[in-house]
């Protein structure tokens, strides 16, 4: 029978199928973080269990730590015990850990792929919602709560009701200077932040074929963002080769039943999915949020909108809580939005390639008075990457702070936080009320936007910057 | 965990639709390490305000939130789940939740009942002209009933079969699954020899370009 992608990976990990019960798939990839492990490892100790597969599971830190002084013990006791607990229950149960300070540690969806471990065809899961990262290399990843990370830590499965399919299809290529980031805002704000509700997605056409891995991993990223339960890229030359001579990749002979496997899980033509929604990447440009869901956004060039042009009561209500938690009047142009805080980091964006495009934006500039400018590395690789290729001095020069690598300010769980009222523009996934500091607020954007908009105060694009 | 069979009690009308985690609680509240004590994380920025529907008299002692489309969407977060049980509710009423919340919801026993959006609208209405309204969720019939002033709302809710069987029955997840031992193990013992594995650690090599392709 013909099959979708999805479910040729589903399929492949089934290892119960029972009648009127979930499938039991089996679990190849559990990453492991500070933050929504303690009570999973509590709960395994309680019960007398111990982790199934410590070979399948690997941890690091990334969500409650510095990004300064990495060196130093972290000066909040609450996070410190937390870390300390992670360590210690990595300790006592026999898992990998990359800690503050390793050269292999950094945020756990920057971490995996980089290491190789993140493979096509794979079940990957974390507790974290990001987790859809990793199904850019065709990976069926999702994120699972606390109490679905003792289940895998116990039994290396979890019970999962079968999702629906979709396809979202993007036809053409993205103008030059849109990034995957405007891309898949441009999708949420179509679709809605309910839209993937009960999907596994698969992203294609031309635009998607064309992308990088890493900009894969953008797009896929942000699934959860429109409610998707997972969202995959079919693996490709682009994936064999990013794979590659990474340290967890396969070998010899393996490495060539394993791209073999990796190439023959392509949709087949004749497979139906359940829902399409095609796009025309060729009409995307930067879009920006203004709002506080990833799903309230606008192209750069718009403006603000008004309540009224929303035509459902919900979307209406959402606008105008949306606007006045946002300080923002309809009307306004985006581009007349000045920015306390650029933010240029995260599990989205926060790759080598994301800081090759931000350092090539900034060269030359300043980033402006009114404004400060955090560059926060996805992975400590990725930082010695940057330094090894001078973007450190690019980005510090240019007035930018550079740090150590971790969540940072995409969630303000760690010191890198926005004061009450204080603007931003981020790279990162969430702009959800009080995500980056209480009383924070957030717009959503790409790297060369992140870029431009520092250099100016204000939301901008690279193309603006001639004038400057 | 205990089994849920059926609930009532006193509803709160929270008319907001996209409620994410990070408003049911707060980042900061997750570095605890315990798995209990997320009361006061809950609605944290949002109970700041005097007038927020929880502050308000009659809300205390209630035990179902009522709430708009999308609710619990975003981060992965137990804690959200949590904090709505250590603060007293038993379960959420919603026409759309987030998948990994509601997922949470069942693992830990807090019923995420899904309802028709007009019903959604019903309860606002009541629990605003009557805010000590009682409010019944039948897990075992999945319906959901109020008495009101303008007579009563009844309707069925949604909730997929599995999740049901495992509340009524109060069911440790883990222990069901070990109960198939070695369906797992036959599992592993065909998996490919390329899929990959942390153990033994491999780290890069650092005088290659580690992360670019």
């Amino acid at each position: 029978m013909s099959q979708t992608l999805a479910e040729k990976v589903w399929s492949d990990h089934v290892v119960r199928r029972g009648d009127g019960e979930p499938d039991l798939l089996y679990i190849d990839l559990h990453l492991v973080h500070e933050v929504t492990s303690p009570q999973a490892f509590d709960g395994l100790r309680l019960a007398g269990r111990t982790v199934r597969r410590p070979d399948l599971t690997i941890a690091t830190e990334d969500h409650n730590i510095p990004t300064i002084d990495v060196d130093k013990p972290i000066a909040d006791p609450v996070s410190r015990t937390q870390v300390d607990t992670l360590r210690a229950n990595c300790k006592e149960f026999g898992v990998r850990l990359h800690p503050l300070g390793d050269a292999d540690q950094g945020i756990v969806h920057v971490v995996g792929p980089q290491l190789g471990l993140t493979q096509p065809g794979t079940t990957v899961v974390c507790g974290d919602s990001h987790t859809s990262t990793h199904g850019a290399f065709g990976a069926l990843a999702f994120g699972i709560g606390t109490s679905e990370v003792e289940h895998v830590l116990a039994t290396q499965t979890l019970p999962q009701a079968r999702p629906r399919t979709m396809a979202v299809t993007v036809v053409n290529t993205l103008p030059d200077g849109v990034s995957a980031k405007d891309l898949v805002l441009a999708l949420i704000a179509q679709v809605g932040t309910g839209g993937g509700q009960g999907y596994v997605v698969e992203y294609r056409g031309e635009a998607i074929r064309a992308l990088s891995m890493e900009a894969r991993m953008t797009i896929c990223n942000m699934s959860i963002e429109w409610g998707a339960k997972a969202g995959l890229i079919a693996p490709d030359e682009i994936t064999v080769d990013y794979l590659r001579g990474r340290p967890h990749a396969p070998q010899d002979d393996d490495w060539d039943a394993a791209v073999a496997h990796w190439l023959s899980l392509a949709t087949d033509d004749d497979a139906q999915f359940d829902r399409e929604v095609v796009l025309d990447a060729a009409t995307v440009t930067p879009f920006v949020t203004w709002g506080t869901n990833p799903g309230q956004g606008v192209p750069l060039s718009a403006q603000v909108p008004s309540p009224e042009a929303f035509d459902d009561a919900d979307d209406r209500a959402a606008a105008e809580r949306a606007l006045a938690y946002m300080a923002l009047t309809p009307g306004t142009p985006m581009r007349a939005i000045d920015v306390d805080t650029v933010f240029v980091g995260s599990c989205t964006n926060g790759r080598i390639e994301d800081l090759r495009t931000v350092a090539a934006v900034l060269d030359g500039h300043r980033v402006a008075d009114r404004t400060r400018m955090l560059v926060v590395p996805g992975s400590t690789r990725v930082r010695l990457q940057a330094e090894a290729e001078g973007l450190d001095a690019v980005f510090t020069s240019a007035g930018a702070e550079w740090r150590g690598a971790g969540c940072s300010m995409c969630l303000g769980m760690n010191p890198d936080t926005l004061q009450p009222g204080e603007r931003a523009a981020s790279t990162s996934n969430r702009n959800f009320e009080g995500r980056q500091g209480k009383g924070g607020r957030t717009h959503l954007v790409s790297p060369q936007v992140a870029a431009a908009t520092a250099v100016l105060g204000h939301l901008g694009s690279p193309a603006d910057l001639v004038e400057v | 965990m205990q089994p849920f069979t059926t609930h009532t009690g006193t509803a709160v009308a929270l008319r907001r639709s996209n409620v994410d985690t990070d408003q049911i609680i707060p980042a900061a509240y997750l570095k605890r390490v315990t798995r209990t004590g997320f009361e006061d994380g809950l609605f944290a920025a949002w109970r700041a305000d005097p007038d927020f529907v929880l502050n308000r008299p009659e809300s205390a002692g209630a035990s179902i939130l009522v709430a708009g489309p999308d609710f619990g969407t975003g981060s992965s977060r137990e804690h959200a789940v949590w904090a709505l049980q250590d603060y007293g509710f038993a379960a959420v009423v919603s026409p759309r939740f987030g998948d990994i919340f509601r997922n949470n919801a069942g693992k830990a026993g807090l019923l995420a009942a899904e309802v028709d959006a007009k019903v959604v609208a019903a309860l606002w209405d009541l629990l605003e002209r009557q805010r000590r309204a009682v409010v019944t969720l039948d897990l075992h019939d999945r319906t959901i009933s109020a008495d009101g002033d303008e007579g009563r709302i009844e309707d069925s809710f949604d909730i997929d079969d599995y999740t049901r069987w495992r509340l009524l029955q109060g069911l440790d997840d883990v222990a069901a699954t070990l109960a198939h031992s070695d369906d797992i193990s036959s599992y592993e013992e065909a998996r490919p020899s390329w899929k990959p594995q942390t153990l033994p650690a491999r780290v890069s090599d650092p005088a290659v370009d580690p992360v670019a392709p």
